[in-house]
């Protein structure tokens, strides 16, 4: 029966598919294997329901097609068989859902020894923000935002004089160590999505979201949004480069703090007024 | 099966439901144009969904042009992607599949299943059409006005929708709100008649039980629309006063494009909240319809009653109540409260266990049946394969930890293409092959149908199937151009380019099926009265295509439920609804 | 969306309720015949319109609940600012329970084929319901001289676009309401319009117990009720 063999073959071409498919997640960068295992169970299982439904479905049209004289049997229902499949299906569900519980809730408890770090997002371009020397990020409020302090800073916090800003760059963080990012925007929804961390969270203005993780490998990964943000959705790109401590260091100090920028857009202010003498 | 003694079976004299004031036009007009007739506004609610959804399919087009070829088509901009992917979304969604479920195949069904002489107003049934109408245009008017249409998504989320930084931030997205709101307004004219109907104007006999899923379905879905689409309302109106009276609902303080704007303290994810309530349900009203139907098609193809039709029932009204607790799956990684998570993951997955019973009962309704391979039936097969494929991806995406990586890639985009685009138009196509013939009196061409099946049903599953792998792969949806990333093989594209060939070929089998269904209207084979040989009392009418008031003098009734196929003893293989008696010598006995 | 959740906690009681009574545990295939074993399985006897009346009501309910879910949202951020409830409101308030207790009065008349008193107690609601919605125009001009503006505050906000929708339905109503008088005015037989008179009754108490709780909204006497809501659902 060619229309039995063409439902198989959906069954059986999907699972090939699946196997020898080049397309598969990107080699993970973080913590977050664990999130991974939650999907290859998920597809272990979602698998086997879905080539056991087509293939008993192709088997029905395969050997119950219309024929001459035959008659279909006449069955209501069958309730035993009904509460096994009921309490399977349950199981199935319980078996992928307990494991994305326990997950998730590794994923909202941060650890204790992550550090702050702050990803701003607007239209459409990056910026980060890293603690300075006090190992605290100093407050901010839109209100502030203007062209001198593109991240908001509030001038008088003194915890946010030596905060490193890095405005439309990219980031840097070191390998193994434990990050909180926040998450912050300044007009419309952004999501910081870098495909090999696995994590990501929405960037909604008014409020600050958060994520964390640990980076696992060194490497440069791309930053995209996922949360459409208008016209140049697509184009807003950035860098995270994950690389040892000592690296990280050595970039880290040659960053401007944001008491340094301040100063330096005063200078270029005065010089601007003066004529440039 | 009980056999009934003859005796114990007495015939009920004809309704005694007195003759319903029925409106009977009187001109042209009124017949066909401000009809008042359920039969007719179910053809003006089709055909207007049909040709604005024609519109959405060639914006799909136009998008995979874009997605297969990136920079090959230099009059698609990023700006007019993205308004295309919000029209697109936006029509088939609601304008097309919420409409043609409830508003064509609910007008057109109900009355006739449940042995109603038509809707219970139908007066308000006439002007929920037309201000459907008005709103489709509306909505179609926004591709002429300065700015074009609305570019922020289906979901318009705030505050991109209406700031500067979108397209159609000026006219666009006023026009969308209020089409939106038109849309509802009507809709809840439309969906009252559904639903009192169904409660008030069943005929003798017909208990809920005996009723067919077809209206359970719809039934279920026009209840849950009733109450979710005053969501929609809600977030249209306050979306409305933010953009056009500069109040703060929705909208926090924020600086665009190096502006301080006037806004302040509003909540993006209070839009949400209520744009998902309404949403999650909407999937379920698109999907619900589908449901009923397509148990009908496999019962009557299969000559089989529905296996478990009683859970089917249950799974239905189940599945409706649940979806009202689910909504904020959709915002795992929007930024609302993580403890959320753990409650709507699960009754997520909760929902799960009803649907997958509904999918084991279809394939047990083809056991030992008798399976006809007609076109409907093969329409419900197609459905079949394409809805437990999407349904099984909605595990992942449930799965709150799992969405994480997921939500907002391509991988969602194939999911609900998969799950709520492909198989409910399965389901959809599958009804116009089986109830074609009672609505014109002649069949659809079978074999132009077989093409049509084949290359739409293969088409869309290789369209969606290996979507999901591109979104695995972590290519975000929304990107008119993915452009340059390390991780992205060149492979991808060429899948793209693929992709996009079987969207156009998907396309072009559309008119095939549109131009069989004018060819068959005049050159068809005629059908007669009940082609499928099938129970439900719609094909009981005494006319074929029926006339105004469907019955005649007298109203059927009902005397079994409507499943009745292959009953072992009896002379045909189906029993219709509203015949009296199953014994078979007494009524197969010719002369 | 506690409103709102607990609303359609309390439509899904009556479905569940009314699904209870209608043999869903039946076992279809096996009950062949007349359906007249099984009293009150058959179509609702009621007439459509009440129905219809009901179905619109639950609508209307869902909508003013989510609106009332939005408000409770909205209101507990930082910029919240609660605005004085113009005297004017109480007095509204008044005339609309007169409108009310009027159309029940026609109604009550109406079943006792007592055409005149239908014909007072209809004039009466429709002119206190006119009378409310000027009262509430007035409230609103009042604020507006006071420098509430609908975009200064989103409770201002929120205040306009409640009311707004509550005098909306309550205009909706007035057509219906009017199309009655109308047919009485006419001389339209007392079983013609009986229906229709109690339909506006109803649409009338609800619209009033609407206002009651919008008004409790308002003024900030639900805010407790609100946050226990809260409490017990997230």
């Amino acid at each position: 029966m060619v229309v039995a063999l063409i439902l198989l073959l959906v069954a059986v071409g999907s699972v090939l598919f699946h196997i020898y498919s080049p397309w598969w997640w990107t080699p993970i960068a973080t913590n977050w294997s664990y999130i991974d295992h939650t999907i290859s169970i998920t597809f272990w299982i979602t698998g086997f329901v879905f080539f056991a439904v087509i293939a008993f479905m192709a088997y029905c049209v395969f050997r119950f097609h219309h024929k001459e004289g035959r008659q279909a049997a006449y069955n209501p229902e069958n309730k035993k068989l009904e509460w096994w499949l009921t309490i399977g299906t349950a199981i199935g569900v319980g078996a992928m859902l307990a494991p994305g519980l326990v997950v998730w809730h590794q994923f909202i408890t941060v650890p204790a020894d992550a550090t702050d770090i702050e990803v701003m997002g607007q239209q459409w371009q990056w910026s980060y923000r890293l603690p300075g020397k006090d190992g605290r990020m100093g407050t901010t409020d839109v209100r502030n935002i203007s062209p001198e302090n593109p991240m908001g800073l509030k001038r008088d916090d003194p915890h946010g004089q030596d905060d490193v800003v890095i405005e439309n760059g990219d980031l840097h963080l070191p390998v193994g160590k434990s990050v909180k990012v926040l998450l912050r925007s300044v007009d419309v929804l952004h999501n910081f999505y870098v495909p090999e961390f696995r994590a990501k969270m929405d960037m909604v203005p008014g409020m600050v979201t958060y994520f964390w993780m640990t980076p696992i490998r060194t490497g440069t990964f791309d930053v995209l949004c996922a949360e459409l943000c208008g016209s140049a959705h697509a184009q807003m790109r950035s860098k995270v480069i994950v690389e040892e401590e000592s690296k990280y260091h050595a970039w880290l100090e040659k960053q401007q703090t944001f008491a340094e920028l301040s100063r330096r857009n005063a200078v270029m202010k005065a010089t601007y007024k003066s004529g440039g003498r | 099966m009980v056999d009934v003694p003859y005796d114990a079976v007495t015939d009920v004299p004809p309704a005694e439901v007195p003759e319903v004031d029925l409106y009977h036009p009187k001109s042209w007009w009124t017949q066909y144009v401000f009809s008042q007739d359920a039969k007719v506004i179910a053809i003006q609610y089709s055909l207007t969904a049909t040709a604005i959804g024609l519109v959405a399919l060639v914006l799909s087009w136009l998008m995979r042009l874009q997605l297969g070829f990136p920079g090959t088509f230099s009059f698609i901009d990023a700006n007019q992607y993205l308004q295309f992917i919000t029209m697109h979304g936006m029509i088939m969604v609601i304008y097309l599949l919420t409409a043609l479920f409830l508003g064509g195949f609910g007008n057109y069904l109900i009355p006739l299943m449940v042995g109603a002489r038509d809707m219970v107003f139908p007066y308000v049934n006439m002007l929920s059409y037309w201000i459907y109408l008005l709103a489709v245009i509306v909505l179609a008017s926004t591709f002429f006005v300065p700015g074009g249409p609305t570019g922020a998504g289906w979901t318009l989320y705030p505050p991109q929708a209406i700031l500067s930084g979108t397209p159609g931030q000026d006219w666009g997205i006023i026009l969308m709100l209020a089409s939106l709101i038109l849309f509802i307004i009507g809709f809840t004219m439309g969906g009252l008649n559904y639903v009192v109907t169904v409660l008030q104007a069943r005929t003798r006999g017909m208990t809920l039980m005996r009723m067919p899923l077809t209206v359970w379905g719809i039934f279920t879905a026009t209840v849950m629309a009733l109450l979710a689409f005053p969501a929609l309302f809600v977030a249209s109106v306050m979306m409305l006063f933010d953009r056009l009276l500069g109040t703060s609902f929705f909208m926090p303080a924020l600086v665009e494009m190096g502006q301080q704007m006037k806004y302040g303290g509003g909540s993006p994810i209070l839009f949400q909240h209520l744009f998902w309530f309404f949403g999650h349900p909407e999937v379920y009203i698109v999907a619900l319809p589908a449901f009923g139907i397509v148990s009908d098609l496999i019962s009557v193809h299969a000559r089989k009653n529905i296996f478990g039709y009683r859970m089917m029932v249950w799974a239905i009204v189940g599945i409706g109540a649940l979806s009202f607790v689910v909504w904020a799956h959709h915002m795992y990684v929007s930024g609302m409260h993580p403890k959320f998570g753990f409650f709507f993951a699960t009754t997520t997955l909760i929902i799960a266990i009803p649907t997958a019973i509904k999918v084991y009962n279809w394939v047990l309704t083809l056991w030992r049946g008798d399976i006809h391979l007609t076109v409907p039936m093969l329409f419900a097969l197609g459905f079949i394969i394409t809805f437990v494929n999407g349904g099984l991806t909605g595990l992942f995406l449930g799965n709150v930890v799992v969405d994480v990586p997921l939500s907002d890639t391509m991988f969602v985009v194939a999911h609900f293409h998969m799950v709520m685009g492909v198989a409910p138009i399965m389901v959809v196509l599958g009804a116009i092959y089986h109830w074609y013939p009672k609505v014109t009196g002649r069949m659809l061409d079978d074999w132009m149908g077989k093409f049509h099946f084949w290359v739409t049903f293969l088409g869309a599953y290789l369209i969606f199937f290996p979507m999901h792998y591109i979104g695995l792969l972590g290519v975000p949806r929304r990107y008119h151009d993915v452009g340059e990333a390390a991780f992205i093989p060149s492979s991808t594209h060429t899948l793209n380019a693929f992709i996009t060939v079987m969207a156009l070929t998907v396309g072009f089998a559309q008119m095939v099926f549109l131009f069989n269904l004018v060819w068959s209207y005049f050159k068809g084979r005629p059908s007669g009265g009940n082609p499928w040989r099938a129970t439900t009392l719609e094909w009981q009418t005494p006319e074929t295509p029926p006339g105004h008031g469907n019955w005649g003098k007298e109203l059927p009734v009902v005397y079994r439920w409507a499943y009745d196929y292959s009953v072992p003893g009896a002379a045909q293989d189906f029993i219709p609804q509203n015949q009296p008696r199953a014994t078979p010598a007494l009524q197969g006995a010719a002369p | 969306m506690s409103a709102i959740v607990l609303f359609m906690a309390v439509i899904a009681i009556i479905a569940g309720w009314w699904l209870s009574q209608q043999r869903l545990m039946s076992k279809p295939w096996l009950e062949e015949g007349p359906i007249g074993n099984y009293p009150g399985t058959g179509a609702a006897t009621w007439p459509a319109a009440k129905i219809g009346l009901g179905v619109f009501l639950a609508v209307a309910g869902s909508l003013f609940a989510l609106f009332i879910s939005a408000y409770s949202m909205r209101m507990v951020m930082v910029d919240w600012r609660t605005m004085p409830v113009p005297g004017l409101l109480w007095f509204n308030t008044g005339v609309l329970v007169v409108s009310s207790v009027a159309l029940q009065w026609a109604y009550v008349a109406a079943r006792r084929d007592d055409m005149g008193n239908v014909i007072i107690g209809l004039c009466a609601g429709g002119a206190s319901a006119i009378t409310f919605l000027i009262g509430q125009l007035l409230a609103w001009q009042q604020l507006r001289a006071a420098g509430y503006f609908v975009a200064s505050n989103p409770a201002n906000s929120f205040f306009y676009m409640i009311t707004a929708a509550h005098g909306l339905h309550l205009m909706g109503g007035l057509v219906a309401l009017g199309r009655t008088t109308a047919r009485v005015w006419r001389g339209a037989e007392m079983a013609q319009v009986r229906l229709s008179v109690e339909l506006c009754a109803i649409y009338w108490h609800f619209l009033l117990l609407v206002w009651l709780v919008l008004l409790g909204l308002l003024t900030g006497w639900t805010d407790e009720f609100v946050d226990i809501c809260r409490r017990l659902l997230t």
